[in-house]
Parts: structure tokens; sequence; C-alpha cells
């Protein structure tokens, strides 16, 4: 009996720290994917299907931001970083029971870099000088060669889900935890544990929940009733006025896990074909007109008026949750009115009685695009309006429906300032190479020119070239936060906010790690379970 | 009932028109450190996410709504009297070509044709100036419905004793629609101009619920509708309630005054 209790003691912890197994995990998509398609992913909805259901080669880790092995055990680099060799996984079977080799690996490639599919994931594999080969070794080691040098290039298999060479439905057989059972167009996803999937626990196999339901909830507001009511069990993305009234609740668990990788940014029009004043275009042009702005805008009070508090202001191009890219010795661009108009005075502006003129005595009255429905955007923009009007501009805010605010950024350029989001789902700096690269047609502020307009982006085009090919992790820091101060610096882009990652959960649910990464609470799908069974 | 609805509609139309001495703050201001605020001695109706006075922009709001609702509707009324007073004038042909100009107009995707015409505003354009162009295409293009009411009504009097004494008495066809005509089927057009007001008032407060509507900082009944979309905030501050139940109030006085007028017709 004296053996019995510490044994009973051991079995109870044990049995906590395993889990248990059952129970359906319910939460929403915020819209209907369009495809199921793994290559073909798009948009969040998409990409949270494909992270359920896919298995791929290498994980990065949500909290510890470092990549881990997942299908492949090992991978080293080869031909001075232009190829990258897998090792892969014995005895793992996809959810049909087909056995995983690296013929599978080849003929995911194959389908990704197929220019008749059109995948976005496969234009991470393509380049201006070529697109990468896959060459199975043996059964368990395939090589994935590159046209030029590519650092961290197996971080870019985080994305990719690897398709069974037998199965021609694409959601039939996976290597991921769940597999597809049921679709209800408009309504929801049910999806089922993988009777097959690699990973175990104490030699059973994973994930601990039955099945995951996806509902398709596009109103957050009712997303967040169902929740309330224990018809959903887990939110991402909380908008902080709702976060702030399910954190009083004792039905839910919830936690503000820090900034994430995303921001509210606003830039000035700077393409030289913009159907805008000439004098506008020198004022948009001038670094001291975008920096005094930037110096005037409080971006404290963005934060704690708009974002409740959840929000950080922003820097430059990562926050502080990209531990190993962000700059830190990069501060905001402090509020301070004096800086704003000594900059605005060098440039000759100056202030008659509530207006700001300019040399040329026109009055600065400019405006700013956004979309509609965007709550805390929108208030984020009446905020910056009365900032401004301390230096006497006058400020229009102009709220468009999505397709004609692209199409005025994109294509008419009848825009002066843009204020908009940028999600960054890749924590390494090559996926904003389409941002800061002159010739790309994302260039926010002066999309597609043939030769860089201003020294500073010639420079920026260089030393992203440059960190993309560098090998050495500690060059490619340097370089890229070189990249970040010019930036900060020349202030194309004024870096507002980055929200806080919000969530919430059922308080049954165990094992949650939430990571400002997408998919925030749920990127442990596997390992996740409830406390007892339902 | 009429006596009661006309008083307060007129009521509300003077605070608002007043606003500027009726609004304790203006419209605009932001008390950053008082956002979201319960109603209190300084804010009796609180203030919203960016701290500015709830009150303040319901008054203005009102103004906005008050005046330019009504000015549309008048618009599309003068209009509508006009094409019935041409189809009186010009025969069947012409009844017929504008009863087809009216069906068309009626077959517009409205919602539609105020978005893209939102989008195709200047840079520039003010607050002010999208609200006049906002109610002016209300005006513009919802002439149609009245239209067809008063070309009948107009065709109905055209046909009368007195306009073919008038015709047998040598007056021309202008005469005769300004001065036998017109005067009858005013009635009609008055009752028109009440049931377009409170339709316009809430075309806005569509937009303006989508965020689509008179652009920030100048309030609409439509832009602070749009507070109720949470109905979390709705429970713990009622207050926010009360641009609603303005506009509940105005467009019921409106619809008891057409009541009333419809029975005197």
């Amino acid at each position: 009996m004296k053996c019995a209790r510490p044994i009973l003691a051991l079995f109870l912890a044990a049995g906590v720290a395993w889990g248990q197994w059952g129970g359906e995990l319910r939460l929403s998509l915020r819209s209907e994917p369009r495809s199921l398609d793994p290559v073909l992913v798009d948009s969040d909805s998409e990409e949270t299907f494909r992270y359920f259901t896919g298995g791929v080669l290498v994980r990065v880790n949500r909290v510890t931001q470092q990549l881990e092995p997942e299908l492949a055990t090992s991978w080293n680099i080869e031909d001075a970083g232009r190829k990258i060799v897998f090792h892969l996984r014995k005895d793992v079977c996809f959810s049909d029971g087909t056995r995983f080799s690296a013929e599978d690996v080849a003929y995911t490639m194959q389908v990704l870099l197929d220019p008749a599919v059109h995948s976005p994931t496969g234009d991470a594999f393509r380049s201006g000088s070529g697109v990468a080969k896959a060459a199975v070794r043996d059964p368990y080691t395939i090589e994935i060669s590159f046209p030029r040098p590519v650092a961290g290039a197996a971080r870019l298999f985080d994305q990719v889900a690897i398709l069974s060479r037998h199965s021609s439905d694409r959601t039939a057989a996976v290597l991921g935890p769940f597999h597809l059972v049921e679709r209800k167009p408009g309504s929801y996803l049910r999806l089922a544990r993988n009777p097959n999937y690699w990973k175990t626990d104490h030699g059973r196999r994973l994930p601990y929940l039955d099945a995951v339901r996806l509902d398709i909830q596009q109103n957050r507001e009712i997303e967040l009733l169902k929740f309330e009511r224990g018809d959903l069990d887990v939110i991402s993305g909380v908008e902080p006025e709702l976060f702030d009234r399910v954190s009083g609740s004792r039905k839910a668990w919830t936690q503000d896990a820090g900034p994430t990788l995303e921001s509210e940014l606003l830039w000035f029009n700077q393409t030289p074909a913009a159907p805008l004043p000439d004098y506008e275009k020198r004022w948009f042009a001038s670094r001291n007109f975008r920096l005094a702005i930037s110096h005037a805008i409080r971006r404290d009070d963005l934060c704690r008026v708009v974002y409740r508090g959840h929000a950080q202001p922003g820097v430059g191009p990562f926050s502080a949750a990209n531990r190993v890219w962000f700059n830190q010795a990069l501060k905001q661009h402090a509020f301070d009115l004096e800086t704003s108009m000594r900059m605005l005075a060098a440039d000759g502006f100056k202030k008659e009685g509530p207006t700001l003129k300019d040399a040329g005595g026109h009055a600065v009255e400019i405006s700013v695009i956004t979309n509609s429905g965007n709550r805390s955007r929108e208030r984020a923009a009446s905020m910056i309006q009365q900032d401004l009007a301390a230096l006497g501009i006058r400020l229009q805010i102009i709220t468009l429906d999505f397709p004609a605010l692209i199409q005025r950024i994109t294509q008419s350029f009848q825009y002066e300032l843009c204020l908009l989001g940028l999600i960054n789902v890749d924590l390494d700096p090559d996926g904003q190479m389409n941002l800061w690269l002159s010739s790309s047609a994302n260039h926010a502020w002066n999309p597609n020119q043939k030769t860089p307009a201003t020294d500073w982006e010639a420079e920026l085009d260089r030393l992203m070239q440059a960190q993309a090919a560098a090998i050495d992790a500690t060059h490619r820091k340097l370089l890229f936060d070189r990249v970040q101060e010019i930036v900060w610096r020349e202030a194309p882009i004024l870096y507002l906010v980055n929200p806080n990652a919000l969530v919430a959960a059922s308080p049954t649910l165990r094992n949650l790690a939430p990571s400002v990464l997408r998919p925030q609470l749920l990127w442990n799908i596997d390992r996740i379970y409830f406390e007892r069974g339902r | 009932m009429r006596t009661a609805a006309t008083i307060f509609l007129i009521s509300v139309f003077a605070t608002a028109l007043f606003a500027d001495y009726t609004a304790p703050y203006p419209f605009a201001a932001q008390f950053r450190e008082l956002p979201n605020a319960a109603a209190s001695g300084s804010h009796l109706l609180g203030t919203d996410a960016l701290g500015r006075d709830r009150l303040s922009r319901l008054l203005y709001g009102a103004r906005l709504s008050m005046l330019l609702a009504p000015a549309a509707a008048l618009g599309s009324v003068l209009l509508a009297l006009g094409f019935a007073l041409l189809a009186a004038m010009g025969g069947p042909w012409c009844e017929r070509l504008i009863l087809a100009a009216a069906d068309l107009f009626l077959s517009l995707p409205l919602f539609f044709l105020l978005l893209a015409a939102r989008a195709l505003l200047p840079l520039h354009t003010t607050a002010e100036t999208a609200a006049i162009v906002m109610f002016g295409l209300l005006a513009g293009l919802g002439w149609a419905g009245p239209a067809r009411v008063m070309v009948g009504a107009a065709k109905q009097f055209s046909r009368s004793d007195f306009v073919l004494f008038a015709k047998t008495c040598g007056h021309g066809r202008i005469r005769i629609a300004l001065v036998h005509i017109m005067p009858n089927i005013l009635p009609v057009a008055k009752a028109q101009f009440l049931i377009a007001t409170p339709s316009y008032l809430l075309a806005e407060a569509s937009l303006g619920l989508l965020g689509l509507g008179i652009p920030e900082p100048v309030p609409s009944w439509g832009s602070l509708l749009r507070e109720l979309e949470s109905v979390s905030a709705i429970t713990a501050n009622p207050w926010i309630l009360t641009p609603a139940l303005c506009l509940f109030l105005v467009v019921a006085g409106f619809h008891m005054a057409v009541s009333a007028d419809k029975t005197a017709v």
C-alpha cells in the first residue's frame, strides 16, 4: 500500500501530462475557403484548414520561432546554399493508408511548380533566375535544388503540405493530424482524427481530439455570442472591445499574447504617374514632410484608445514579436510637435492662422483612404485627423469598399495617403521581398519602378537581394537591420501600431500555448485536449 | 395626431438647426482620457469610442440629416411635379415616355449607384460636400416613385371639366398646367414629400451603418447608428440607443403626418 500511493500519484500526474483522448473542438473560420487544395492556399481560412490537415517536412514552432523536424528528421544545406537535402521519417502513412516516401515530396514539388497550377505557395520557389527542382536520392532522401543560394530555405517548407502521388483527391490522403470528413459549403467543415497520424504519445497515436468542426462565420459579434453560449470552444484574433467583454467572464480562458507581426501602417503616394498636383508630389517626396507627419501622430493614444491597450506602437517592418529579425536599436517616432514644425519649416512650410501652407502658398489639405468596415482603422484615421490638425494640416478621411480601394492604390493611383494593415505570415525578411524591392508591384508607395527612384530605394534593393542570398545568419541580420534603419529614417511607410494577439478559449481546454503567430491558439492542435470527455 | 407629429418634427428641426448653441461640445472634440464613458453630468449621453460627446454628435448629426433629407425629398418631388405637368401638357406619347423613364429609374440599383458615386468623388471632397452629393443623388434618382403617382393625378385633372373649359377659353398648355392642374396636385406632392423624407433618412442611415455614409468626423444619424452593431455595447451602455430612438421617432412622425395628410386629401 505504501508503494501504491506514489505509483497512483505518478499515474495521475502522468495522466494529466498525457492528455485525454476524445471530444470535438469547435471554432469558426472568418470566410469560406475557396479551395481546400493545399497548393492553392490564398487566405487565412484556407491556411487554417491546411495547417490542421497537411503534413509538412519541417515546422516553425510558433512559440520558440525555431524550425523543428516533422516528416523530415533532419536536413542539410549543400552547394553553398543552392541545395537542401531532407532525410525523411520512415514508417509514415497517409490518412488513406498509403505509404509516404520521397516520391511524394517530389510529386508535391512538381505540382507546386507547375505553371498551370498557379500555386501561391509555389511562388516562393520561383525567382527571376529560375525555379527549384526536386530529385529523389533514395526512398527516404530528397534534394531540392535552387537556381541561386537561398537563405533559410528550410523554413519555406513550413507552408508545403505533402501530397500523395497515389491520390487524385488532395483532401482524401493527408499527413496532418486531421482529415476532412464532411463539408457543407457556407456552413461548416468537419474534420476527423487521422488514424495514421505519425505522432504518438506514450505509444498511442495523436491527436487527442476526435474531431474539429470549423463553422463559417464572418460576423465577429455572432462568433463571440456563440462562444459565450458554448457553441464554440476557441476564438483567435478577438477584437479588443470584444476581448475586454469576454475577459470578465468565468466561462472563458483569455490571454493577451502580446504584439503580433501584423502592422497598421500609413504611406504616402509617391507614384510619379499619380494624378496629383506637382506641389503635393513634392510634399510626399520630402523626407522631412513624411517624418513631420510621423512625429505628429500620437501612437500611444492609438494603442490606448483604439485598441484599448491591446497594441504596441509600431516601429518598423517587424514588431518586437519577431525575436530574430526585429532591430532592437530602433524606437518609435516619438510624438513631438516641435520636431514636426521644425522639419516642416526646413522645407519652407509655415503656419498661417490655423492652416499650414507650403512655400508656394498652397494650404496643406490631404486625404487618407482606408477600407470601410474596419472599425479600428476608421477610428485610427479619426485620431490621426485630429493629431494633424495641431500642425495646421486638414486631413479628409475617405472610406471605400475594398475593391475600390485596391483599384486606387494599384491602378489609378488616385490617392494621397493610404491607411491599411499588413499581415506578416513569415518570420523571415524574404517574406517582405515584394514590399521592399522597387521593381515589385507591391512596393506600396511607388510600385513597378524600372530603376529605383531614389538612392535609398536602390540601397534597399541591394540590401534585400544581398540578405536573400547570404547564408550566414549573422550577416543576414546585419543586412536586414540596415534595411530597417533606412525605412525608419526615410519613413516611406509610417508604422503606427502592432495589434496584440488576443485569444479566448473554453476553460476545459488544456495544452494551450498562445502564440503571436498564426494560427495563434491552435498551432499545436495535435496536442490540445479537453480536460473531461465531451 | 397630425398636430402632435408636426410639433415634434418642428421641435427636433429647431433643436438640430441651432446645434451650435444647443450642443455642449464641438462634434469632433476628442476627450481621449474618456473613451466609452458612461452617461454623466458632463456628458449626458456618455462618450463614443474616441471620447467624443455623444449628445453633441447626436445634435449635429440631426442637423445634417434633418436639413438634407427634407431638401432631397423636396428636390425629388419638384422633379416629379415637373414631369407630371409635362405629361399633362405633352399628351399621351409624352406621358408614356415619362412613365417609361420612371420605370427605368425605379429599376436602378440605388444603393450601388450611391457607392459608385462615392468612389468617384475627388480626393479633397469635404464631408459636407460628400453629404450634399449623396442627398443630391437621392433627390436626382428618387423622383420616379412620386412621379408615377403625380402623373396619374395630373392626367386625371387634365380630363376634368374645368380644364376642358379652360381649353375652350383658349388658354395655352403652359397656363393650363401651371394655373389649373398644378394647384390641384400640390396636396399629392406634399404627401409624396412626407413619404420621401423618412425614406431618405433611412437610406442615409443604411449607408452610414456600412461606414459608407458621411465621412468622419462629421456626424450623421447613420454614422451614429454604427455603435449599435455590437449587442454587448447596447447592454452595457443603453444610452447608445438614443440615435436609433430619435430616428425611429422622426420617421414615425413623418409617417403620422402623412397618414393624417392622406385623410385630408
